[in-house]
């Protein structure tokens, strides 16, 4: 079960790299923030606790009803195209993804911390999510295509955090969750009032303000 | 060799044309309509065969030769591959490569045979063609591999005798990725609905009408028969991977294999009622998709 989580969470991310439209990238984004939030409870049923429970209820609820909210109401105000109009083109992302996942499964039978997650997919698939992030951040022009490049890359460190949940404290997870909150909800409005000024959320004309 | 291993070759032979008509009788349920009669593909392959062939002028041997050595590629094709669990007739290690290259030259053929006419409209549909077939082919060798890899088999009837309910049990992800990955490849070599549509003749859509449009007679009889066939085994292909069942008795398995059969034929007419064309322009993506979920499901085979 987990592994079939993890196996279409590598696919939203591929999904993302080739998909061109911003409405259908937030949404794909929103499903994937819900299946990892359903992650630790699945990973780790037999120890079933308030804690997990209380996590998976947190990140569902952030990642699956809030942040995709902020994002479509910060469309609806910049007004922008619904093309996510991308440096790198569709098809070549993918081939990218590709590479970047054959790369994370190849490091991730490397490090030695493969031992104790549930799931021999976890680490490859959290330094795919990290690595797909990272390169939505670069490769795409809007704006809000970075926030949502911000959370698929959250979601890896997420992910790999799964594997390590039992140890780490309740209340790192909460920061880290809080952490996220603040920054989608500090770009929303950043991108609005970067539309309000220019007519525009192209970041790569940003650079023409220098004085 | 026993008189068993003949029936998946003589099932594929007598019953392909039945597969399109078992999907525009779902398509025409879908439409509300009455539909054509089930055999009609017979009726018409019968009533092509009654008829003489037209040649243009401008056309060489190539494209009397065309539809001739399409046929002959398809039933050889037909003699490797296995239906559900009965092996084929002819089983030898990596003989999937072969089939794969008799699919290849049954579209260089039909392709050729398109540019001999000389006319520009079927030149399009040819160049759309290799086009899209460049596209599917990765998809469906990287799916083969993945499945080689998992059983540890190099023959299709072996690898298909292999797939069982444990595969999809420990498995389940990686073989949904490969029946995924390989559906799209189905429905694009045959020209199904999300990549062209069977039913326009507009010349904006056709991809594989377009091409023999000038074959008549018993030639287009030829070319209808080697699509039913294209499409049978092709089908026989995802069956073997999807029906993880083997009843023991060879009976069974062939039982189960035809309804099989029949059942993604009715999967196929509800794709094509639900969904519309894509864009020609969003058709490589599809594709590129498909290859690039066979290329996920290898990796995770191969990790």
């Amino acid at each position: 079960m987990t592994d079939l989580i993890l196996v279409l969470v590598v696919l939203t991310n591929l999904k993302l790299l080739g998909s061109s439209r911003l409405g259908a990238s937030i949404r794909v984004v929103a499903a994937q923030g819900v299946m990892l939030g359903l992650l630790p409870v699945l990973a780790h049923v037999h120890e079933l606790s308030l804690h997990f429970a209380a996590l998976a209820a947190g990140t569902v609820a952030l990642k699956g009803v809030v942040f995709p909210w902020l994002l479509f109401r910060a469309l609806r105000e910049a007004e922008v195209t619904r093309e996510v109009e991308p440096y790198v083109g569709y098809i070549t992302s993918i081939l990218i993804g590709l590479a970047a996942l054959a790369a994370s499964f190849w490091l991730g039978g490397r490090l030695p911390v493969s031992t104790v997650e549930p799931s021999s997919l976890l680490v490859p698939s959290a330094l795919f999510s990290i690595l797909a992030g990272l390169f939505l951040i670069v490769a795409r022009k809007r704006a809000v295509n970075q926030v949502l490049g911000f959370l698929v890359l959250e979601n890896g460190i997420y992910t790999f955090g799964v594997g390590i949940v039992a140890e780490t404290p309740f209340l790192v997870e909460l920061g880290v969750l809080l952490d996220a909150f603040v920054a989608v909800f500090v770009m929303g409005i950043a991108v609005y009032h970067i539309n309000r000024e220019f007519d525009h959320i192209e970041v790569d004309r940003l650079d023409r303000l220098k004085g | 060799m026993n008189a068993v291993s003949f029936i998946p070759l003589l099932l594929a032979l007598t019953l392909s044309p039945l597969l399109p008509g078992v999907i525009n009788r779902t398509k025409a349920f879908f439409a509300g309509r009455h539909g054509q009669p089930l055999l009609q593909n017979y009726f018409d392959l019968w009533k092509l065969l009654q008829k003489g062939a037209v040649y243009s002028r401008t056309t060489t041997w190539i494209f009397r030769a065309g539809p001739m050595i399409g046929l002959a590629a398809a039933l050889t094709a037909a003699l490797l591959m296995p239906l559900g669990k009965c092996p084929a007739l002819l089983a030898f290690p990596a003989d999937f490569l072969l089939f794969a290259g008799l699919l290849g030259l049954m579209r260089f053929f039909t392709v050729v045979a398109a540019l001999d006419t000389g006319s520009s409209f079927e030149g399009m549909g040819a160049s759309r063609e290799v086009f899209f077939s460049a596209l599917t082919e990765p998809a469906l060798f990287i799916a083969l591999a993945t499945l080689v890899r998992q059983t540890g088999q190099l023959s299709l009837s072996t690898m298909f005798g292999q797939v069982s309910n444990a595969h999809w049990l420990h498995s389940g992800p990686v073989l949904g990725l490969v029946v995924l990955a390989l559906m799209i490849v189905l429905l694009a070599e045959n020209s199904r609905i999300p990549v062209d549509d069977p039913n326009t003749h507009l010349e904006l859509t056709m991809i594989h009408e377009v091409m023999v449009l000038d074959h008549s007679g018993p030639d287009f009889a030829f070319i209808l028969y080697t699509a039913a066939l294209k499409l049978w085994m092709l089908g026989a292909l995802l069956l073997g991977v999807v029906l993880p069942f083997s009843g023991g008795n060879p009976w069974l398995n062939l039982a189960m294999a035809l309804g099989g059969m029949f059942g993604l034929a009715v999967v196929i007419g509800v794709v094509e009622s639900v969904m519309a064309r894509l864009r020609l322009l969003v058709v490589p993506q599809l594709l590129i998709g498909a290859g690039a979920v066979a290329t996920v499901a290898l990796i995770l085979t191969l990790r």
